[in-house]
């Protein structure tokens, strides 16, 4: 029911709904006010891979609505003596009311959600879905442009493996976005996705090259390329760095245009851009909290209220 | 002379006519019949046929496929006939269907798929997303399967 898997488990009208729970709750994110709706309620948060933003904001979503956490990290835990995931989840569904789940392989969240009665929100699975991250992005872009509507969007870097790219850009063709696909061609968007984005009536401009498209985009979405999802390390050397954003390179840019990132960030975004209007890759971490505050309400069910004082 | 003449007729068992040119092979791989001490079983291969150009027949002596196993043959023999015979008469025939979902028939071969560790317990599943051109995807990790390899992976 609570589930979130990949991004075709939400309407439109219900990602418009999410957002405006977390806009909601953007004084409880702050910690300006405090509003326990999940006192009592128990989150597993269940990382068998890396994370540094999507762990820490969903702990703090937990604990400014008044909630517990329970983490489980790969070392120290019976993971490393071989048990499966099957067997995992079966003691999460027993120890807590909604788990999160990041894994390093593809379709982990879907296995978890398959294995227990419990919600699960999949926080990344291998190259495949990350939706709340997407939740969160859609949530700074509509925070920057007032609507999700028929916004021009270029997606930078690697496209193969970047699951943000892929849950984001799934989303945003949903809301008549043009996606400008920029990548070197060994990490272009896989051909499954382009074909679905397609069948949604999407215009996409799948190209090698960023500059030029960067005066008429109203979002510019950089991404890492992730050494780790590379078999070796030549492969990886090959496209380490053939995008770098400067603030020079945004002389010709709209106004209103902002850069996001999903953050880590290796070289493809010159600190010197931070200082620029464009620049929200910040702010949208920190939206990661409102934003899981909201999920995190939607899969136990909890109601978040129009106003909050 | 009928094709399907070109081996005797059998007393009792399973015909199956109509498979793609070539195929048979992987139609008994399908059917897991391709291993251990199984029934007796004729195969023409690549004989004209009026309606596909050419064809494969097959048939399994003393075993009445179910429509489970019959199922299976979806993903490479979809327009197969197949007739159970008892007694050197055609007693019924059955039809193949493609599912919406194959479970446990087919593993992803995608490596790097949650399903690809043999210890984790629950069924394989791939999503059927459509018939023609045949498309099909892993339930859990969303890769499409390369349709032509999928008899590699049959589980």
């Amino acid at each position: 029911m609570g589930d979130l898997i990949t991004m075709d488990d939400l309407t439109n009208e219900e990602i418009i709904q999410i957002l405006d729970a977390a806009n909601t709750l953007l004084p409880i994110a702050r910690g300006e006010a405090y509003l326990p709706l999940l006192q009592g309620k128990v989150l597993g948060n269940l990382f068998f891979e890396n994370s540094t933003r999507t762990r820490m904001s969903f702990e703090t979503a937990m604990k400014r609505l008044g909630g517990e956490v329970l983490n489980l990290s790969t070392i120290g835990s019976s993971v490393a003596k071989g048990e499966t995931l099957y067997d995992t989840m079966q003691m999460v569904d027993g120890y807590s009311d909604i788990a999160v789940i990041r894994h390093p392989r593809q379709g982990a969240a879907q296995y978890s959600a398959d294995a227990v009665n419990i919600p699960i929100l999949n926080a990344g699975d291998g190259a495949g879905n990350h939706p709340t991250q997407t939740m969160l992005d859609l949530f700074t872009i509509r925070e920057a442009h007032g609507s999700l509507e028929g916004l021009n969007v270029m997606m930078v870097g690697d496209l193969r493996y970047g699951r943000t790219t892929h849950s984001l850009s799934h989303a945003l063709v949903r809301f008549g976005a043009k996606l400008t696909l920029v990548s070197p061609k060994s990490l272009k968007m896989p051909i499954e996705i382009v074909s679905d984005l397609k069948s949604h009536g999407a215009e996409i401009n799948e190209t090698e090259e960023m500059i030029s498209s960067i005066s008429s985009a109203d979002v510019i979405y950089m991404t890492r390329i992730q050494k780790e999802r590379f078999p070796d390390e030549d492969e990886y050397n090959k496209v380490a760095d053939v995008y770098k954003l400067d603030a020079s390179d945004l002389v010709e840019a709209k106004n209103e245009m902002i850069i996001m990132h999903p953050l880590p960030r290796v070289n493809e975004l010159h600190p010197n851009v931070d200082s620029t209007e464009h620049a929200k890759y910040f702010q949208q971490a920190f939206n990661g909290v409102p934003t899981r505050m909201a999920l995190l309400c939607r899969g136990l069910g909890i109601e978040v209220p129009k106003k909050v004082k | 002379m009928s094709e399907m003449r070109r081996v005797t007729a059998i007393c009792n068992g399973t015909a199956i006519d109509h498979i793609p040119s070539g195929h048979a092979l992987q139609v008994l791989k399908m059917l897991r019949l391709n291993v251990g001490r199984s029934n007796p079983i004729s195969m023409v291969m690549n004989v004209p046929s009026g309606k596909m150009g050419r064809k494969d027949v097959l048939k399994i002596e003393d075993r009445e496929l179910n429509q489970e196993e019959l199922d299976r043959l979806a993903l490479i023999a979809p327009k197969a006939s197949v007739a159970i015979i008892r007694n050197y008469g055609v007693a019924e025939k059955r039809t193949i269907e493609l599912g919406s979902e194959l479970i446990n028939i087919v593993k992803c071969s995608f490596s790097n798929c949650i399903t690809q560790n043999n210890r984790e317990p629950l069924p394989h599943k791939l999503k059927v997303i459509s018939s023609e051109p045949m498309e099909v995807r892993c339930s859990y990790c969303g890769r499409n399967q390369n349709v032509d390899e999928m008899v590699d992976y049959i589980i």
